[in-house]
């Protein structure tokens, strides 16, 4: 079976029918993970424990007794998520070394459905930024960077000029995650969203990326950014695997306040041939300052693609929209600002050795704990909050919000069933290029297309559509209303066939494939 | 001199008489091993959410009637920042902007001049009730300059009663925060017990003229039972007085208490204002109660919490039995005022009443005047009581027979705090103390005694 196939058509049949045993897919995965251990999209490698699982879901292959289309699958979990035993870091110092004594939900959910939990994914510091590249443990490396689609466009500067240097970020703040999906080291990876940081690494590195609707997968043990946008992200190859992996995952949790009582029922993507009566929405705002030519074009076209296949294609307004990022800033940090406060070293994760007085031990531990992107969240949100201030920005923010999800529910209430829009305003940049702007720069720049879709908490899902001149994947954003993931899922499908993006060839998978591969498949399956 | 009217305001904090915590599972538990009753949440782990406890909800609700609060059918749960050794997320989640309880009245007893026969009813206003997170202990220990915390109480259930300022000297604010006592005692919302802490009460406390505006209040901290509740007020107002009188200017700051000097002194710890960056508790969506009218027909009825319903089942209030007692049996209201002051002692009454002939209005001097002063000696509750109601029924009956004189009915009852198992009657025999009915031999009683006065 080959690595690269999507869980449906290949890798569950191939488990069933023992033509591979879960032991030999960990241990394949495994292997490639140490030989793309220059992405450095994972923080641990829980090794002996994924081989156990593996070893154990081979048992109960063997009995007949699998326990689902998951059992036996490998997949992967950014740091941000709580796993029992394995060390949680969120890609901080206040949290190095840190071992949690319980599962997030979704993990526990994932491992009860016998999914073989590789490790711990890399990330921005405690899922701050849009690049990947402030944590501790240093940047993820985009997969492509090291494709043969990349390197055939890329031209070198000189001679002597490090081939290495010129490589692209992933995006973020899931960088990790979408690494490890997209160089087949896992099939599916968890990530969180809560201003687009799912779907922009998504977007760059080429996979499918699901920011479900908010409440419908349990937060309980996802280390939280901003509560009330928060949700665990799916990245996975194929839109027929991130229904899957939804449909072991959502559904209401008593441990989650927030998330809806409703019984949810896992559904089959149907294989849509007639879009004739879908609506598509246009919103003209997302045609944002700084989105690049190429991108456009991509928009225009895949909005072509839905016209002639006899959809209705519509312009809509979104009027707000240009207020979502100062609106989010103003919310964000104010979350974090409280959020954070629970880190004062003692109770767990790092205390400092100042032990002068419990005040200078807190300062002193959250300032060596935290890097300058918290801390500069943390000022500014203790700011926003302070009575004084309260009225004029949070306040107020939280009505600007209103108005920003009230945006879609009056364009979906016209008669629009999906809206699609850009993922991110360009193709991956090179990290040297990244690093030139500071974070707050970067994050505010690059959230533009996401971030709404978390204000107003409905389902948005990045497909990748086609490589850049630079040879780099591009991908498109489709939002769909709350808790309507089943068409929205079956629209990105249709897309996802119509677009069939090419595989990522990368030389040191094929090294791992042992001539077991097929021939080249694209990601489409039909 | 113009005089000077005290205006004495109360936040009281009773601990919710639950299995657990009000955001989380581990249990409610006095003087457990320190860290033992601590869930993830409660020792903010990272990730860990609150999860509402129903029976908080509802203990709140009951007070909220009890105390003729309108609850609100939707309140709201916010985050309350600071940064404190006993308080591990770095916010205590409260209720600022909408509480479940507003508007209400506490109405309490007053006896002037220490005479129960002077009783006088007083009013206070209930501003709000508020759900809140008690804090974790930390125990201080100066010689090793560090500092011990014990998460144990961190996260269980608080009711916040804020008493508006209607009350003018440390007698009425303790008479008020006995009577809420009483009342969180029955309703079974909370144990109330000042002593082990599940009843905290701090006291706002300011002097003006008549006619000027309020004021400066100084709020007054660590009052651990309602005598030093009584004194800590006075005190207080008394030094306010004599600041002002002098020329000086009250402060607004918070005070401790000092028991043992009897004084109030300032806190070193609150310097300045905090600013408590209130914020909306996001992982907690709005409360919402429901009443007989609104309740949705197909609500699952785990989920819901009907107001009507517990109203409905609300027990009586001690206002409400004291009445009942005076008028079922006739006695005075300063009676059934004790009787209700002291935790068992009602029921004991009505147990004896039931088993003797004597008439309640007899039967409640030696309940009050004997056996109370019998208990509040030896610091033994009605529960710890040598004597049962039976016994003391039995002894009450030979009284009310005429087979005792009461002079011998008090002996036997001191015989009988011995608590050595004897029977009233066998007391009796024993020390001979029947009353003589027979005439004759009476007859032949006196004569012996006059003859041997002739004799001397």
């Amino acid at each position: 079976a080959a690595l690269k196939d999507g869980l449906r058509s290949q890798v569950a049949a191939a488990l069933k029918e023992g033509r591979v045993t879960p032991t030999e897919l960990c241990q394949r995965c495994l292997a490639l993970i140490k030989s793309t251990k220059f992405l450095n999209a994972y923080i641990t490698v829980a090794e002996e424990t994924a081989l156990k699982q593996a070893e154990e879901s081979e048992e109960r292959h063997k009995r007949g007794q699998p326990l689902g289309v998951l059992d036996g699958i490998p997949v992967a979990v950014k740091d941000n998520f709580n796993t029992a035993g394995i060390e949680t870091t969120c890609a901080s110092n206040m949290l190095r070394g840190y071992i949690s004594p319980y599962n997030a939900t979704v993990v526990q959910k994932l491992l009860d459905q016998g999914a073989v939990l590789l490790g711990k994914t890399n990330l921005d510091e405690f899922a701050m930024g849009s690049g990947s590249t402030d944590g501790v443990f240093g940047p993820v490396r985009n997969p492509w960077s090291y494709s043969r689609q990349y390197k055939e466009k890329s031209v070198p500067k000189s001679h002597s000029e490090d081939k290495e240097s010129n490589w692209v970020i992933t995006g973020g703040s899931s960088g990790g995650s979408a690494a490890a999906v997209s160089s087949f080291t896992c099939f599916a990876a968890l990530g969180s969203d809560t201003g687009g940081s799912t779907r922009n690494p998504a977007a760059h590195c080429g996979v499918v990326g699901l920011k479900p609707t908010y409440g419908l997968i349990s937060r309980h043990g996802l280390i939280p950014l901003v509560n009330s946008m928060d949700v665990p992200g799916i990245l996975t190859r194929c839109v027929d695997d991130a229904a899957v992996v939804l449909g072991s995952l959502a559904g209401h949790d008593p441990k989650d306040s927030t998330t809806i009582q409703e019984h949810f029922k896992p559904f089959e993507l149907p294989n849509l041939t007639d879009v004739s009566k879908l609506s598509i929405g246009i919103p003209k705002e997302y045609h944002a300052p700084g989105l690049s030519s190429e991108i456009l074009a991509l928009w225009s076209k895949a909005a072509d693609l839905f016209q002639n296949a006899g959809a209705k294609v519509v312009e809509v307004s979104l009027p707000h929209t240009r207020y979502s990022i100062v609106c989010y800033h103003v919310l964000c940090t104010a979350e974090v600002a409280s959020n954070m406060a629970r880190f004062d070293g003692l109770e767990y994760g790092h205390r400092s050795d100042m032990k002068e007085s419990t005040e200078s031990m807190y300062a002193a531990t959250r300032r060596e704990g935290f890097n300058d992107v918290v801390r500069g969240r943390i000022l500014s949100g203790n700011y926003f909050l302070l009575k004084q201030n309260y009225e004029k920005y949070f306040v107020k923010a939280q009505k600007v919000r209103r108005l920003i999800a009230d945006d879609f529910v009056k364009v979906f209430r016209s008669g629009v069933d999906i809206l699609l829009t850009p993922t991110t305003l360009s193709d991956a940049v090179p990290y040297m290029e990244f690093i030139q702007e500071d974070n707050r720069t970067r994050s505010a720049q690059d959230d533009v297309l996401t971030q709404a879709a978390n204000m107003a908490g409905l389902p948005a899902i990045n497909v990748p559509t086609a490589l850049s001149e630079r040879g780099l994947p591009v991908g498109l954003q489709f939002i769909g209303r709350s808790f309507q993931e089943k068409q929205l899922l079956t629209v990105a499908k249709w897309f996802e066939k119509q677009v069939q993006f090419p595989m990522i060839q990368l030389e040191v998978v094929k090294r791992h494939d042992n001539g077991v591969f097929q021939h080249q498949k694209s990601a489409s399956f039909s | 001199l113009a005089p000077w009217i005290p205006v004495v305001g109360l936040e009281i904090h009773a601990q919710i008489s639950s299995n657990s915590k009000l955001f989380s599972g581990s249990q409610v538990q006095f003087a457990a091993p320190p860290n033992s009753l601590v869930s993830f949440f409660d020792a903010s782990l990272p990730g860990t959410l609150p999860v509402l406890n129903r029976r908080c909800v509802e203990a709140a609700v009951m007070t909220g009637l009890a105390l003729n609060c309108s609850i609100n059918k939707k309140s709201l749960f916010d985050r309350k920042h600071y940064f404190y050794a006993d308080l591990p997320a770095g916010y205590q989640i409260t209720q600022q902007r909408v509480p479940i309880a507003v508007n209400g009245s506490l109405s309490y007893i007053l006896c002037i001049d220490n005479k129960m026969s002077q009783m006088v009813t007083k009013t206070v206003r209930i501003k709000q009730i508020q759900l809140e997170q008690d804090s974790g202990k930390s125990l201080h220990d100066d010689t090793r300059s560090q500092t011990l915390v014990d998460l144990n109480r961190a996260g269980v259930g608080l009711m916040e009663v804020v008493m508006e300022p209607d009350m003018c000297c440390g007698e009425e604010a303790a008479a008020a925060v006995r009577e809420l006592q009483l009342i969180l005692q029955t309703l079974g919302s909370s144990q109330a017990v000042m002593a082990e802490g599940q009843l905290r009460v701090d006291a706002n406390v300011s002097v003006h003229h008549p006619g000027e505006p309020y004021g400066v209040r100084t709020e007054v901290k660590n009052i651990n039972s309602l005598r030093f509740l009584a004194k800590a007020v006075d005190y207080e107002i008394q030094r306010q007085i004599e600041e002002l009188e002098n020329g000086g200017t009250v402060l607004n700051e918070t005070r401790a208490f000092d028991s043992k000097l009897g004084c109030t002194v300032p806190m070193r710890d609150k310097e300045g204002k905090q600013d408590y960056r209130f914020m909306p508790e996001p992982n907690l969506p709005p409360l919402i109660l429901y009443d007989a009218k609104s309740l949705p027909a197909n609500m699952n009825h785990q989920q819901v919490i009907n107001i009507d319903w517990i109203h409905e089942r609300l027990p009586d209030l001690p206002s409400v039995k004291r009445e009942k007692l005076v008028e079922q049996y006739g006695i005075l209201p300063e009676h059934s005022f004790a009787l209700l002051n002291e935790d068992g002692l009602a029921e004991f009454f009505e147990s004896v009443v039931k088993q003797t002939r004597m008439k309640p209005k007899k039967v409640i001097g030696w309940i009050l005047n004997n056996l109370l002063s019998y208990l509040k000696q030896h610091s033994l509750t009605v529960k710890e009581s040598p004597v049962s109601s039976f016994l003391l029924a039995d002894l009450l009956n030979l009284l009310e027979k005429k087979e005792i004189s009461s002079t011998a009915a008090r002996q036997v009852l001191a015989e009988l705090w011995k608590g050595e198992g004897k029977t009233p009657l066998e007391i009796v025999k024993e020390q001979k103390l029947e009353l003589l009915q027979d005439q004759k031999e009476l007859e032949e009683i006196c004569q012996a005694v006059i003859d041997g006065q002739e004799n001397e």
